[in-house]
């Protein structure tokens, strides 16, 4: 049997790579991706504590993460077509027109 | 070395390296695939831990649905990998990327995972499938936050094609 360490382990690196992504890249299409990643790695996290503590209620969980997932999707993929109408580009960096 | 372990070593290692590969990538297409790969080695990673409900929930609406509406944006926008990999970032950013790495190495050497795992609750209870047993636990004890979450979806369908549609005129 695979010791639960693993799984906490692939999924804090996971989480991590996602992070880092967030932070570094300033494409805002690459951005929401790494948001996914981070997502699917807490989503790991769940079952595979789930499956080790035999309760069903942590899959009930990532069902809703899921649903919340496919909701942030569709409003920031809506935000970033009405952004880049607006500014004509995709580079975070750009988007400073709520600054004063 | 027994069988799941191998199975967990090559699942572990292909969703690292492809989710390594969505933030290298330039081209916002490269990405997304790779972000595909990521999301069907979490699915044999969940038929590994007894979830195959949820995989077959992840391959339908991640890979299925959410990717393709990534791609769609995509191709609408087209715009290709131009730029820079790392563009005016400060410093800080990367300390602060080294600074979480630390802490979760930190919190993971200092954690003691289950020396011996929990024993099985309820010995006598007839074992159902996996989704039968979420079927039965979603309408009943979570019934509530079930509405709720359809009522997210709701409301962000109704976002999305008011934030997508463009000027908006209002009588």
């Amino acid at each position: 049997m695979v010791p639960l360490s693993w799984y906490v382990v692939l999924s804090s690196s996971l989480f991590l790579i996602g992070l880092i992504g967030v932070l570094i890249r300033r494409n805002i299409v690459i951005v929401l991706l790494c948001v996914e990643i981070m997502l699917n790695a807490v989503n790991i996290n769940f079952v595979a504590f789930s499956k080790y503590q035999h309760v069903i209620d942590a899959q009930i969980f990532v069902f809703f993460v899921i649903t919340v997932a496919a909701a942030e999707v569709a409003v920031g993929l809506g935000i970033i077509i009405a952004l880049f109408r607006l500014r004509e580009t995709i580079n975070i960096d750009e988007f400073n027109i709520l600054k004063l | 070395m027994t069988m799941q372990m191998a199975m967990f070593g090559y699942f572990g290692a292909a969703i690292v390296i492809s989710a390594l590969f969505v933030v290298y990538f330039r081209n916002p297409i490269y990405s997304a695939m790779s972000l595909l790969t990521m999301f069907m080695h979490i699915a044999g990673l969940y038929v590994l831990l007894e979830a195959e409900f949820l995989a077959g929930v992840q391959l339908l609406v991640y890979a299925g649905a959410i990717l393709v509406l990534y791609l769609f944006v995509v191709m609408l926008l087209n715009v290709q990998g131009r730029g820079r990999f790392l563009q005016k970032q400060t410093p800080a950013v990367f300390a602060l990327g080294i600074l979480a790495a630390i802490e979760v190495a930190a919190l993971i050497f200092h954690t003691r995972f289950y020396p011996e795992l929990p024993a099985i609750p309820h010995p006598g209870v007839p074992n159902l499938g996996n989704t039968e047993t979420i079927g039965m636990v979603l309408y009943t004890q979570y019934l509530f936050p079930f509405e709720i979450a359809s009522l997210v979806l709701l409301i962000a369908l109704v976002g999305a094609i008011v934030l997508a549609k463009g000027k908006l005129k209002f009588r």
